[in-house]
């Protein structure tokens, strides 16, 4: 008990210091993922809009993909762009296993699948409501997906949190493809795992403490915006 | 507004859902003459497959609804109103430019234009408000706004004023007068016969999906040729 609280106390020493190991580490999570969450977004969120307005023979089951990928195991997700990055697998020539770009990768294909998914729900509601008066007008497929993904925003923005905030606190497949080399590829969890291996549990602690804060900060956006969403008042 | 995309023809015309027959076949016609062409008739008579396949949001199983012009210019020029409401998550001036949006209209002149008519339905003061809060009333006057606002030369409305007090409903059908008088063709269906009394040139009497009787306003109401619509009218249960 005493050691924990100890070592929270040295945590929060850390934090209040801006200790520069703790700031770098968090800074490169922060970098990694936003990037990942970034490219996610911009190609789940309008093939969610494009899946909600397009009837085509197996709709059905790309939907069901897409909710399965959904599961993927990160741990397998890391293996697979392991296989494909490392020297002898067929992206070997461009050197990025070990590197921020390999974990990126990782997490857009972890993450694309959960924001295709939430926006592809939100974007079937809205068409649900909007299609007579869209149809009626008769707009094309690239009008309907624009209304819809403006209109929309709002959900939109809970689908890129949710998974930001998945791919935050993630850590199987960016051990993997990043290698949790310092000065490099070392982010949050993966930092974090190794010091408590180490028992250096005052930099595991503050290191834990910024990463709970970012995960509520994100869980508090998306419950305010679902409040506005749901009173329609933004 | 030179050429008009009327008259519509409806050619033998059947919509079958499920495997049931629940409009048709109907043989009608709307030409160029203007005014109210009023649908009436019991729950479940068709009025609203009607007006949706002539919209072309239903397709005719078989037989056809030709108009008198090509295909893009038809559709660009009418508009449908429905019972509910379609609301869009923006302001009111928003929901009243889509349409022109959608034209392609440069945004500043779709929103000037919006203007006028959010004016005309009296919201103006809640034009940059979210046409989500409105009531009932105010929605579907935003709604006859924006179907109003590209000219149409037809106008579908589907028992707009089904669902709304009094008041509201004088509003609306003070826009269909409007529309109206300005040249637009309205075929449209209610059950109130006071609104039909009201706006009506023409009355089609619906029944089962078929048109049982079609006649001038005065005639129908000066007394209806079938029996159905007879006692339709007294309030009788059409089973
Ligand atoms: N999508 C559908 N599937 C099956 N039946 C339908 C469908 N739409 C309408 N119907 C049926 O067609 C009939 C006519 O409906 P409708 O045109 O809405 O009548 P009205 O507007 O006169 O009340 C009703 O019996 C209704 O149940
Ligand atoms: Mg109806």
């Amino acid at each position: 008990m005493n050691d924990l609280l100890a070592g929270l106390m040295a945590a929060i020493d850390l934090i209040i210091h801006l200790d520069r190991d703790l700031v770098e580490i968090s800074l490169r999570s922060l970098q990694v993922t936003v990037t990942a969450v970034f490219i996610a977004s911009l190609v789940g969120l309008p093939f969610g809009a494009w899946l909600a307005v397009t009837r085509f023979r197996y709709r059905r089951l790309a939907i069901a993909l897409l909710n399965a990928l959904m599961g993927l195991p990160p741990v397998v997700v890391g293996l697979v762009v392991y296989i494909l990055l490392s020297r002898s697998g067929p992206f070997g020539v461009f050197n990025l296993l070990f590197t921020p770009t390999a974990m990126i990768i990782a997490q857009i294909i972890i993450v694309t699948p959960i924001i295709a998914s939430l926006s592809h729900q939100s974007m079937r509601d809205l068409w649900y409501l909007y299609h007579d008066l869209l149809i009626s007008i008769r707009t094309s497929k690239w009008q309907r997906m624009r209304t819809l993904l403006w209109d929309g925003r709002r959900s939109l923005l809970t689908a890129t949190l949710t998974g930001f905030g998945r791919a935050i606190g993630e850590i199987g497949a960016i051990m993997i493809v990043g290698g949790n080399i310092d000065h490099l590829t070392r982010v949050l969890t993966t930092a974090i795992a190794l010091e408590v291996g180490k028992g250096n549990f005052p930099l595991a602690l503050g290191l834990g403490i910024v990463l709970i804060a970012m995960a509520i900060l994100i869980n508090l956006a998306i419950h305010i915006l679902s409040r506005t969403e749901r009173e329609g008042t933004w | 507004m030179v050429d008009s995309i009327l008259p519509v023809v409806l050619d033998q015309a059947i919509v079958r859902k499920e495997g049931r027959q629940i409009v048709g076949p109907l043989n009608l016609t709307f030409g160029r003459e203007g005014g109210c062409s009023i649908l009436v008739g019991p729950n479940g008579a068709g009025k609203t497959t009607l007006l949706r396949l002539m919209h072309g949001l239903e397709r005719a199983s078989e037989g056809r609804v030709t108009w008198s012009a090509r295909k893009d210019t038809v559709y660009a020029r009418q508009s449908f109103v429905f019972q509910a409401p379609v609301v869009l998550r923006r302001s009111c001036l928003e929901n009243i430019a889509y349409p022109l949006f959608v034209r392609g209209v440069q945004r500043e002149k779709a929103r000037a234009e919006a203007a006028k008519w959010i004016e005309d339905i009296g919201l103006a003061e809640v034009a940059h408000n979210d046409a989500h809060v409105l009531s009932g009333g105010e929605k579907q006057k935003l709604a006859m706004a924006r179907a109003l606002i590209t000219k149409p030369d037809v106008l579908f409305l589907d028992e707009p004023t089904a669902n709304l007090d009094g008041a509201s409903t004088q509003e609306i059908e003070r826009l269909i007068a409007s529309a109206v008088q300005s040249g637009t063709r309205i075929v449209m269906a209610t059950h109130d016969f006071g609104q039909a009394r009201r706006l009506a040139t023409d009355i089609l009497f619906m029944y089962r999906g078929r048109i049982h009787e079609h006649a001038a306003a005065d005639i129908f109401f000066g007394g209806p040729a079938t029996d159905e619509a007879a006692k339709f009218m007294k309030g009788d249960l059409l089973i």
